[in-house]
C-alpha cells in the first residue's frame, strides 16, 4: 500500500501490465523518453525497452490503426492519445474498425486495445486540451468506455482494461492527475469489476451521479448539503460510461427518489441525457422529481479564463440539488 | 543533399546562381531588425508566462530566419496559414503583441482578424491548416488572381495524414500553394528521425511537388529560395514545398522540460549557427551597421518589449455572453435559455 498521485498510480498500473504479460505494448506520442506530457509513462521505456514502449510518429490515425494490427497479431496495445482534442484524427479507426471488428467477423476477432485519453478541463489549458468527448465513444457500439476519478481506481481499472478482451476507451481526468491517495498492491476488498459504479457516499435523500473530474466537486457538494441543509446525498461515481451500471444506479434512485447527473461535457445529448432516460424507464414510479442535469454549457470549450464559469462548480451542483428538492 | 546556403555560420557570403539575391544594405538591415524584434518579443512573452500573465507560451526562439526570411519573400496580399509558433512571421505582417498574446493569456481562442493581415488565425491541431490552405488556393485558382498561398507546418505535423493528403491534393490540383516546413528537429520530445526516414522535401517530391531544402538559419538563403519559388508558383508553375532546417532552441512550450530528452551539447552546437549572429557578422563585415543603427535598434527592442508587457497586462476580458453568442449565426433556443439561467444564477449570488 502506498500514497500515489493518479498519474503515478496509472504509471504503476502500466508497469504491472507490462510485467505480467509480455504481449502488452505501450504506444503513443512522447511516451518514451519524455514519459508522456503528464508523466503517466515515466520510466517505462527505460525498464521495458523501445520495442514495448514505443515513441510513435505524430499520427493518431495510425497509432490506433497499428494497435489494431498488433492486436490481430496477438499483442495487447495500450495507446496514449496526448490530449482529448487530438483523438479525432483516430476517430475513423476507432469507430469504423476498432469498435466493429468483432461484430463484423461474427465474433471471431477480438481487439483487446486500450486507448488512454487525458480528459476534461480545469487546468487552464489552450484550446483542444480540455474537452470531454466521452459520448462520441459511448454512442458507438463495440467499445467499453470508462473514466477513473482517483488513484486506486485508476490503477486497478487500467489493469482490468488491459485484461479485457474488448476495446476500452480509458479516460483520465487531467485535473486529478496530481491528487494523491492510497493505492493497494493487490486488489482491495473495495476493488470493483470494470463494469460497476461506485457508491462513494451513501444517503437517502438524493442520488448525485457523476464521474471523472467532477467527482471531487460532487463530494464537496454533498458535504455542504449535509452540513447546511441536512440533506443526505448519495454520491455515485459511474466509472463505467458504456455500458452503464444500471443496477447500482436504479437501486440508488429507487431509494432516494431524486437524481442529479453532473458532468463537464455539455448537457445536450450528453451522458446525463442517457442516464436520465434510463432512470425514467427503470425507476419511473420511484421518482419525486425529474432527473436534472448539470454540465458544461452547450458551447465549444471556452478559453481558459472562462473555464471556471463553464465547468459546473459547487454552486451549480447545489443549485440543481435545490431545484430537485423544490420540485 | 546539402541545403541551400548563402551565408555560412561565420557570416561569409557565397552567391548561388540558382538562387539570385539582390543584396542591399537596406534588405539586410531590414531582415536583421525584424529578427531582433521578434526575438525580443519572444523573450518578453516567455517572461510574461513565468510571471503568470500568460497561461502558456511556445517560443519561436531560433526560428527567426526561417520565418522572417520566408514571409518577407512573398507579397503582402498572399494569404498565409500558420500553425502556432509563427510569431516572427506574424509580427512581420503587423499583427500586434496584444493580438499575438491574447490566445496564450487564455482570454480568447484566436487573436486577430485574418482578413486584415491576410494571415489566418493559429491552428493548434497539427496539420489541420494544410487542407484549408489548399482549399483557399483552389479558390484563388478559380478567382484567377495572381495571389499565392503560403502555409507553415512542422516536422512533426508532417507525419499526420492531412499533411500527406495535402502534398498529394496540391500536386494533383496544381494550386498556387507554397508549403513551408520548419524542420526544427523536434516535435516535443520526438526527434525528426522518429518521424521520417526520408527527408521531407524528398517526400514532397515523391508526391509530385517541386521541393527544396534550405538552411533555415540562413535568412538570405531562405529569402532567396522563397522569393524564387514563390514567383514560380505565382506564374502558374504549380505548388511547391520548402523544407527549412532550423532548430527549436527553447523547450516545446513553457510546460516542457527539454533536459529530459535532449543533450545540452546539441543546443550548444546549434547556438553556433544562430540565425541572428550570422547576419550580424555580415552587416559588420560590410560596414552596414553603424553605431547609430545599433543604438536605435536596441532602443526600439526595449520599447517593443515594454509595449508587449503593457499591452498583455491590459488585455480585457470579454463578457461571458460572447461565449453564447458566437457559437452559431443565431443563438439557438437552448443557448438562449442556458445563458438566461446562468445569468439568473449569478444574479442570485450577487443579492
Ligand atoms: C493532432 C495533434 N496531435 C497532437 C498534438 C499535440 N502536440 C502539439 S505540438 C506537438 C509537436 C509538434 O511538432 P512539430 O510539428 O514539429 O512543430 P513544433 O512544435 O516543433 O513547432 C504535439 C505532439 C496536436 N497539437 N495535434
Amino acid at each position: 500500500m502506498s500514497q500515489l498521485t493518479l498519474s503515478k498510480a496509472l504509471n504503476t498500473g502500466l508497469q504491472q501490465a507490462l510485467t505480467n504479460d509480455p504481449k502488452v505494448i505501450v504506444m503513443g506520442q512522447d511516451v518514451g523518453g519524455l514519459g508522456g506530457v503528464f508523466r503517466v509513462t515515466d520510466g517505462l521505456q527505460k525498464d521495458f525497452g523501445p520495442q514495448r514502449v514505443i515513441d510513435t510518429p505524430l499520427a493518431e490515425a495510425s497509432i490506433v490503426g497499428t494497435a489494431i494490427g498488433l492486436a490481430l497479431r496477438g499483442y495487447r496495445p495500450i495507446c496514449e492519445i496526448q490530449f482529448d482534442g487530438f483523438v479525432y484524427p483516430a476517430f475513423n479507426q476507432i469507430v469504423s474498425q476498432l469498435a466493429k471488428m468483432r461484430a463484423r467477423s461474427h465474433g471471431q476477432l477480438a481487439l483487446p486495445v486500450v486507448i488512454r485519453i487525458p480528459v476534461g478541463g480545469g487546468i487552464g489549458a489552450v484550446e483542444h486540451h480540455s474537452e470531454s468527448n466521452e459520448v462520441y465513444f459511448a454512442h458507438t457500439a463495440g467499445l467499453r468506455v470508462v473514466c477513473c476519478s482517483n488513484p486506486q481506481d485508476g490503477h486497478w481499472m487500467l489493469r482490468q482494461a488491459v485484461a479485457s478482451e474488448d476495446p476500452v476507451i480509458f479516460y483520465e481526468p487531467k485535473r486529478r492527475y496530481w491528487a494523491k491517495d492510497e493505492v493497494t498492491d493487490t486488489p482491495a476488498e473495495s476493488t470493483l469489476p470494470l463494469d460497476r459504479a461506485r457508491i462513494l457516499r451513501s444517503g437517502d435523500d438524493l442520488t448525485l451521479l457523476t464521474y471523472g473530474g467532477m467527482v471531487d466537486t460532487c463530494q464537496r457538494a454533498a458535504a455542504v448539503a449535509a452540513e447546511e441543509d441536512r440533506r443526505e446525498i448519495e454520491v455515485v461515481d459511474l466509472r463505467t460510461l458504456s455500458p452503464l451500471d444500471m443496477e447500482t444506479i436504479a437501486a440508488s434512485v429507487g431509494k432516494t427518489g431524486r437524481c442529479v447527473v453532473a458532468h463537464e461535457a455539455p448537457t445536450f445529448a450528453g451522458l446525463g441525457a442517457e442516464v436520465g432516460a434510463e432512470i425514467t424507464e427503470y425507476s419511473f414510479y420511484d421518482l419525486q422529481a425529474p432527473v436534472l442535469r448539470v454540465g458544461g454549457f452547450n458551447i465549444p470549450y471556452p478559453p481558459a479564463k472562462y473555464e471556471d464559469q463553464h465547468l459546473p462548480d459547487l454552486d451549480r451542483v447545489l443549485d440543481a440539488v435545490d431545484r430537485s428538492f423544490a420540485w | 543533399m546539402e541545403p541551400v546556403q548563402l551565408l555560412d555560420p561565420d557570416g561569409r557570403l557565397t552567391q548561388d546562381e540558382n538562387w539570385p539575391l539582390e543584396l542591399t544594405p537596406e534588405l539586410c538591415r531590414d531582415l536583421y531588425r525584424r529578427m531582433r524584434l521578434a526575438r525580443r518579443f519572444d523573450e518578453q512573452a516567455y517572461v510574461l508566462q513565468r510571471q503568470g500573465e500568460l497561461g502558456l507560451w511556445l517560443q519561436s526562439l531560433g526560428q527567426e530566419a526561417a520565418q522572417v526570411g520566408s514571409i518577407s519573400a512573398v507579397r503582402p496580399d498572399d494569404h498565409v496559414f500558420p500553425s502556432y509558433r509563427e510569431h516572427a512571421a506574424a509580427l512581420c505582417r503587423g499583427i500586434t503583441p496584444a493580438e499575438l498574446l491574447v490566445q496564450w493569456r487564455g482570454s480568447r481562442n484566436s487573436g486577430w482578424d485574418p482578413a486584415t493581415y491576410r494571415f489566418h488565425i493559429y491552428t493548434l491541431v497539427l496539420a489541420a491548416q494544410l487542407p484549408h490552405a489548399t482549399g483557399y488556393a483552389m479558390g484563388v485558382q478559380r478567382d484567377g488572381t495572381d495571389e499565392i498561398v503560403l502555409a507553415y507546418f512542422g516536422d512533426g505535423a508532417a507525419s499526420e495524414g492531412e499533411a500527406n493528403e495535402t502534398f498529394n491534393w496540391a500536386a494533383t490540383t496544381e494550386v498556387p500553394l507554397l508549403l513551408f516546413c520548419q524542420n526544427n528537429q523536434w516535435a516535443i520530445s520526438t526527434p525528426a528521425h522518429t518521424q521520417t526516414r526520408t527527408s521531407l522535401h524528398q517526400r514532397a517530391q515523391g508526391f509530385g511537388l517541386e521541393a527544396h531544402l534550405v538552411d533555415g538559419n540562413d535568412i538570405l538563403a531562405v529569402h532567396a529560395v522563397t522569393a524564387a519559388v514563390a514567383e514560380r508558383v505565382r506564374s502558374g508553375g504549380g505548388p511547391a514545398m520548402i523544407e527549412a532546417q532550423t532548430y527549436r532552441m527553447a523547450g516545446h512550450s513553457t510546460s516542457d522540460d527539454p533536459d529530459r530528452y535532449r543533450d545540452a551539447s546539441e543546443l550548444d552546437s546549434w547556438k553556433t549557427r544562430d540565425p541572428i549572429h550570422r547576419l550580424e557578422r555580415l552587416l559588420e563585415e560590410r560596414g552596414w551597421m553603424n553605431d547609430g543603427f545599433r543604438a536605435d535598434l536596441e532602443a526600439e527592442c526595449e520599447v517593443f518589449a515594454n509595449r508587449t508587457s503593457q499591452e498583455c497586462k491590459q488585455l480585457p476580458l470579454q463578457d461571458v455572453s460572447t461565449l453564447f453568442n458566437t457559437v452559431l449565426a443565431e443563438p439557438t433556443p437552448l443557448l438562449t435559455e442556458e445563458h438566461r439561467r446562468y445569468a439568473e444564477l449569478v444574479a442570485s449570488f450577487a443579492e
